[in-house]
C-alpha cells in the first residue's frame, strides 16, 4: 500500500527527501484547506474569487499560484545545487541517480509551465484590458476556464509526489525512446504529459482570448500604432501561443498514444521515429521561450519610459523589432538539436537564422538605453530589476549567439554552458521582468505601494545571487561539464565551482526571503503607503488614469484616445475633465463553469494515468453536460445602474480621463 | 433566397469543388488502374496538390466569404499567418527529417526489430 | 421569435468579437492538423513489413466519402443563408441534411476503420498506420463533435427560435464545418490520392 506513495521502494537519505517532499505537499494543502474552513472563508472565496470572471481577480490568482509554484520549484533548485556541490568523488550526495533525474525534470517543468507562464498570464490579465481602455477581455468566462486549467495542471504535478511518488525522469521535454513505455514503465511520464497537456489547453484558450481582446477591444482612437509597447509584446506572444501550442498538444497526444495504445510514432520498433518527436517538440519549444520573454520586453519598455520620465525611444522600431522576433522565432527551432545529425545545409540555415534573431533584440536593448539617455531617471526598484536584466541578458544573449554557431554548439551542446545560457534568458530576462512588472503595477492592483527599500534589497540579492550562481556554470560548461550530472569524478576539479554556484543559490534564497518579508511588511503598513491618486509613478499609459484598484468595470466612460502615452499627454495639457454623463454598465456574472470543466479535466487525466476507464467516461460526460448547461443559460450578465456607477466614481480621487 | 447572389455563390463554390475533386480523383484512378504506368509521379503530385490548393481557395472564397469583410481584415491576416506557419512547419519538418533519416541511416524497418 | 436582418446588416459587436475569436481558434485547429500531416508525411513509408496505402485504400470508397462531406459543407452554407433570412423551416431542413450527410460520412469511416483493424492493419501495426489512423481519426473526432454541436444548436433553435445567439452559434458551427471539409480536401489528396500511386 505504501508503494503507491513511492516511499517503500527508495533507499537511504533519498527516501527521507522524498518523504519530506510528500509531507510538504500534503501539509500545505491541508493547511490552506483547514485555514479556510476555520476562518469561514470558503463561501467568500468561492463567491468573490474562485468563480470570478473579472480579469483583475484572475490575474491576482495566477500570480499567487505562480508564487507558490516558485517556492516549490526553488525547493528542487536547492536539492539540485546541493547534490552537485557535494556529490564528487567518494560522496554521492543525498539523492539517488534516478531521483536526481526526476528532480531536474520537475524543476524545469514547474518553472517553465507553472511559474513563468503563470507570471506571464497573471500580469497580462491584470494590465492589458486597462492599458487598452477596455472593460475586460473579450471572453471573460473563457479567461476563468484558462486559469482553472492552469491550476489543474499545477495540482497534477504536485499529486505525482503523493500518488505514485514518482515523476518523469527524462528531462523537462521527455524525449523518446526514454519516455516510451519500454524505458519508463511507471506513471511519472504520464503525470508529466497530462499536467502539461491540461495547462497547455488553458494557455491556448488564453492566447485566443487575448488576441481577440487586443484586436477588438481597444478604446476608440487607439490605433495599432498608438498601443503601448507592452500591448504589442502581448499580442506577439499570444500569436506565438496560438501558433505553437497546437504542435505541443499533438506531440503529447502522440506520445500518450504510444504509451497507452501501443502505436508506433516514436518507438524504436515498428516504424517509429524518435527524432520526429525532438523536431516537433522544439518546433513548439522555441516559440515557447519567446512567449516567455516578449511580455517581459514589453514591461521593460513601459518601465524604462516611465522611470526615465521620457517618451520611449523609437516606438516604431520597437514594434517592428517585436514583429521581426515573432516571425523569426518560427525558423530557428533546429538550433536545439544541431547535434542530432541533420547535416551541414540544414544546420547552416538554422544557425544563420539564429544569429539573425539576435539583431532585433539588440535594437530593443539600444532603444531602452537611448530612452534613458538624457532622461531624469528615478532608480526605483523596477529600474533596478531592469539594470540587472541589461547586464545579465546581454552576456547570456551573447552566449546564445555563440551556441547558434553549429561547430561551437557541437562542443557546448548539453553542457553547463547551455544551462547557464537559458537560465540567464529566463531568470535574468523574463523573471526579472515579471518581478519588475509586479513592483511597478502592484499599487494599481492593490491600492498601496510595496516597501521600496526591501524591494531594492531583494533585487540586489537576486542579481548578485544569480551572477554568483551561474558564472561558475558558464566556466564549467566551457571546461566540458555535461548537464544533469548527479555525480562527477573528484579529479576533474569541478567541485569548487559547484560550491560557488551553491552559494549563489543561497543568496537568491535570501532575496526570496526578503521578497516575502517585503510583501508582509507592505501589507501590514499599507495604510501608510496608500495610492490615492491612481498614478503613483507619474505614469504615461491609460491604466494609471483609473483609481487604485480600478473599479470592477475599469472605466466608467470608455476614454477616447488620440496619441501614444495618451494619459501623459492629457496630464501635460492639464486638461480639465468635462462633467461626465454615466450610463448603466453591463457586466458578466461569476460562474463555476471553469472550475467544473477543469475538475473534469483533472479527473480525466488522473484516470488515464492510472488506467481506470469508469472515471474517464464519467469525466467526458461531465464535460459535455457542464457545457450544455452553460449553453442553455441565457442569464449571464448583470447591470450596474448609472446611479451606482456615479456613486463609485464620486468616491475616488484623481481621475483625469 | 434561392435566387440571391449569395445562393449562387454557394452553388458556384460547390460545383467548382466538385470538378476539382473529380479531376484529381480520375487522374489518380486512371493511373492506378493502368498499372501505375499512365502518368509520371511528378505530374500526379503537382496536379493533385495544385487542385487541392485550388479547391482550398475556392472554398475559402465561396463558402467562408474570405475577402468580403471590411477593413481591418483580421480574418484574412490570421489565415495568411496560419498558412505561413503551416508551410514552415510541414516543409521544414520534411526537410529536417529527410536529412536526419539519411544522415542517421534510419532504415525503414522491414521486420520487427530486436529492441537492442 | 425575433427577426434577424439579412446578410449585409451590421452584426452586433458581441457577435463580431465571438466570430473573430472562433476564427482564431479555427486557425489553431488548422495548425493542429498540419502537425498531424507533418507526422503522417514523415512516417508514411514506415510500414514495418505491414501493408501500405496502395494496398489498403479503395479509391471509389474515398470518392464517395469526399462527395458526401463536400455536399454537407454546401448544405451547411445554405442553412446559414436561411438563418440570416429568418427562414426557420429552411434552416432546419438544410441543417438536417448536413447532419444526415455528416453522420453517413462518419459511419462509412468507422466502418472502414473497423475493416482495416480486423484484417490485421491496426494503428498498432506500424508507424504509417499509427499516423494514418490518428490523422484521419482526429478529423473523424472533429466531425463527431461537430455533429453533437449541431444537435445542440437544433435543440436551441427549436426552443428559442432564430435569435441573435442562435445565428451567432450557427455561424460559428458553419465556419467549423466548412473547415472540416477543407482539411478533408488535404486528407483526400495527400493521404489517399498520393498514397495509392
Amino acid at each position: 500500500m505504501l508503494s503507491i506513495f513511492g516511499a517503500a521502494e527508495v533507499p537511504g537519505t533519498d527516501r527521507m527527501v522524498l518523504l519530506f517532499g510528500q509531507l510538504m505537499v500534503v501539509g500545505a494543502g491541508l493547511l490552506i484547506g483547514l485555514a479556510l474552513i476555520y476562518f469561514k472563508k470558503v463561501g467568500w472565496l468561492w463567491k468573490n474569487w474562485l468563480t470570478s470572471v473579472d480579469h483583475k481577480k484572475i490575474g491576482i490568482m495566477y500570480l499567487v499560484v505562480a508564487g507558490v509554484m516558485l517556492l516549490r520549484g526553488l525547493a528542487d533548485t536547492v536539492l539540485l545545487r546541493f547534490q552537485q556541490a557535494t556529490s564528487s568523488g567518494a560522496s554521492h550526495g543525498i539523492v539517488s541517480s534516478d531521483h536526481f533525474q526526476q528532480i531536474f525534470t520537475a524543476h524545469g517543468t514547474m518553472m517553465i509551465f507553472f511559474v513563468a507562464m503563470g507570471l506571464v498570464f497573471g500580469i497580462i490579465n491584470l494590465i492589458v484590458p486597462l492599458q487598452i481602455g477596455s472593460r475586460d477581455v473579450a471572453f471573460p468566462l473563457l479567461n476563468n476556464l484558462s486559469f482553472w486549467m492552469y491550476v489543474a495542471g499545477a495540482i497534477l504535478i504536485n499529486l505525482s509526489l503523493v500518488f505514485g511518488g514518482e515523476f518523469a525522469a527524462t528531462g523537462w521535454l521527455a524525449y523518446p525512446p526514454l519516455s516510451e513505455l519500454q524505458f519508463s514503465p511507471g506513471v511519472g511520464v504520464d503525470y508529466w504529459i497530462w499536467c502539461i497537456q491540461i495547462a497547455g489547453i488553458g494557455t491556448l484558450l488564453s492566447g485566443i482570448n487575448f488576441i481577440t481582446t487586443i484586436l477588438t477591444k481597444r478604446a476608440p482612437g487607439m490605433t495599432m500604432m498608438k498601443m503601448p509597447v507592452f500591448v504589442w509584446s502581448v499580442l506577439a506572444a499570444m500569436s506565438l501561443v496560438a501558433a505553437a501550442f497546437p504542435i505541443l498538444t499533438v506531440t503529447l497526444v502522440l506520445l500518450t498514444l504510444d504509451r497507452t495504445i501501443g502505436t508506433h510514432f516514436f518507438t524504436t520498433t515498428g516504424g517509429g521515429n524518435a527524432m520526429m518527436y525532438v523536431n516537433l517538440i522544439w518546433a513548439w519549444g522555441h516559440p515557447e521561450v519567446y512567449i516567455l520573454i516578449l511580455p517581459a520586453f514589453g514591461i521593460y519598455s513601459e518601465i524604462v519610459a516611465t522611470f526615465s520620465r521620457k517618451r520611449l525611444f523609437g516606438y516604431a522600431s520597437m514594434v517592428y523589432a517585436i514583429i521581426a522576433i515573432t516571425a523569426l522565432s518560427f525558423v530557428v527551432w533546429l538550433h536545439h538539436f544541431f547535434t542530432m545529425g541533420a547535416g551541414a545545409n540544414v544546420n547552416a540555415f538554422f544557425g544563420i537564422m539564429t544569429m539573425i534573431i539576435a539583431i532585433p533584440t539588440g535594437v530593443k536593448v539600444f532603444n531602452w538605453l537611448f530612452t534613458m539617455y538624457r532622461g531624469r531617471i528615478n532608480f526605483a526598484s523596477p529600474m533596478i530589476w531592469f539594470i540587472g536584466f541589461v547586464i545579465t541578458f546581454s552576456i547570456g544573449g551573447a552566449a546564445g549567439v555563440m551556441l547558434g554557431v553549429p561547430p561551437i554548439d557541437f562542443q557546448l551542446h548539453n553542457t553547463l554552458f547551455l544551462v547557464a545560457h537559458f537560465h540567464t534568458m529566463i531568470v535574468g530576462g523574463a523573471l526579472f521582468g515579471y518581478f519588475a512588472g509586479i513592483a511597478y503595477w502592484f499599487p494599481k492592483v492593490f491600492g498601496f505601494k510595496l516597501d521600496e527599500k526591501l524591494g531594492k534589497l531583494a533585487a540586489y540579492l537576486w542579481i548578485a545571487g544569480f551572477i554568483c550562481a551561474f558564472t561558475p556554470l558558464y566556466i564549467l560548461g566551457l571546461m566540458g561539464a555535461t548537464r544533469r550530472l548527479d555525480h562527477y569524478d573528484a579529479s576533474l576539479g569541478w567541485q569548487g565551482l559547484f560550491i560557488v554556484a551553491g552559494v549563489g543559490v543561497l543568496i537568491i534564497l535570501a532575496g526570496v526571503g526578503v521578497q516575502l518579508l517585503m510583501f508582509y511588511k507592505s501589507i501590514r503598513n499599507r495604510k501608510q503607503n496608500m495610492d490615492t491618486t491612481g498614478d503613483p509613478w507619474n505614469g504615461r499609459t491609460l491604466e494609471w488614469s483609473t483609481s487604485s484598484p480600478a473599479p470592477v468595470y475599469n472605466f466608467a466612460v470608455i476614454p477616447t484616445v488620440s496619441d501614444r502615452d495618451e494619459f501623459y499627454r492629457v496630464k501635460q495639457l492639464k486638461l480639465k475633465l468635462p462633467k461626465r454623463k454615466f450610463s448603466a454598465i453591463e457586466m458578466p456574472n461569476n460562474s463555476p463553469f471553469g472550475i467544473f470543466m477543469a475538475g473534469w479535466a483533472l479527473m480525466f487525466a488522473f484516470s488515464v494515468i492510472w488506467h481506470f476507464p469508469p472515471t474517464i467516461i464519467l469525466a467526458v460526460l461531465g464535460i459535455v453536460i457542464t457545457f450544455l448547461v452553460r449553453s442553455f443559460n441565457d442569464n449571464t450578465t448583470y447591470l450596474i445602474s448609472a446611479a451606482e456607477v456615479e456613486a463609485i466614481e464620486n468616491k475616488r480621487v484623481g481621475a483625469l480621463l | 433566397m434561392y435566387r440571391s447572389k449569395a445562393f449562387k455563390a454557394y452553388v458556384t463554390g460547390f460545383v467548382l469543388s466538385l470538378i476539382s475533386t473529380l479531376i484529381a480523383w480520375s487522374v489518380v484512378n486512371a493511373h492506378v488502374t493502368s498499372g501505375h504506368r499512365r502518368y509520371s509521379h511528378l505530374f500526379i503530385n503537382v496536379l493533385v496538390l495544385s487542385l487541392a490548393i485550388l479547391q482550398l481557395v475556392v472554398q475559402l472564397i465561396f463558402f467562408l466569404h474570405l475577402g468580403r469583410e471590411k477593413k481591418p481584415r483580421w480574418n484574412l491576416q490570421a489565415l495568411l499567418a496560419a498558412v505561413g506557419i503551416i508551410i514552415i512547419l510541414v516543409v521544414g519538418s520534411i526537410w529536417i527529417m529527410n536529412n536526419l533519416n539519411y544522415s542517421m541511416m534510419n532504415m525503414v524497418p522491414t521486420q520487427e526489430d530486436q529492441p537492442f | 421569435m425575433t427577426k434577424v436582418s439579412p446578410m449585409h446588416k451590421e452584426i452586433d459587436e458581441e457577435t463580431a468579437t465571438s466570430l473573430l475569436g472562433f476564427w482564431v481558434y479555427m486557425m489553431t485547429d488548422c495548425i493542429l492538423f498540419a502537425s498531424l500531416f507533418a507526422v503522417f508525411i514523415v512516417l508514411k513509408n514506415n510500414t514495418a513489413g505491414g501493408r501500405n496505402g496502395a494496398e489498403l485504400f479503395s479509391l471509389p470508397f474515398v470518392l464517395m466519402q469526399t462527395l458526401i462531406l463536400l455536399t454537407s459543407s454546401f448544405t451547411s452554407g445554405l442553412a446559414m443563408l436561411a438563418a440570416q433570412r429568418s427562414r426557420i423551416k429552411d434552416t432546419f431542413i438544410w441543417l438536417g441534411a448536413t447532419g444526415v450527410l455528416g453522420a453517413s460520412f462518419l459511419a462509412l469511416e468507422i466502418n472502414e476503420f473497423a475493416k482495416l483493424d480486423h484484417s490485421g492493419s491496426s494503428w498498432r501495426t506500424s508507424g504509417f498506420l499509427s499516423s494514418y489512423f490518428t490523422l484521419v481519426g482526429t478529423h473523424g473526432l472533429h466531425i463527431t463533435v461537430g455533429l453533437l454541436w449541431l444537435g445542440g444548436i437544433l435543440v436551441y433553435i427549436y426552443k428559442k427560435g432564430l435569435n441573435e445567439t442562435s445565428v451567432k452559434r450557427l455561424t460559428m458551427f458553419s465556419i467549423f464545418w466548412h473547415f472540416l471539409d477543407v482539411v478533408w480536401i488535404f486528407i483526400f489528396s495527400v493521404v489517399y490520392l498520393l498514397g495509392v500511386i
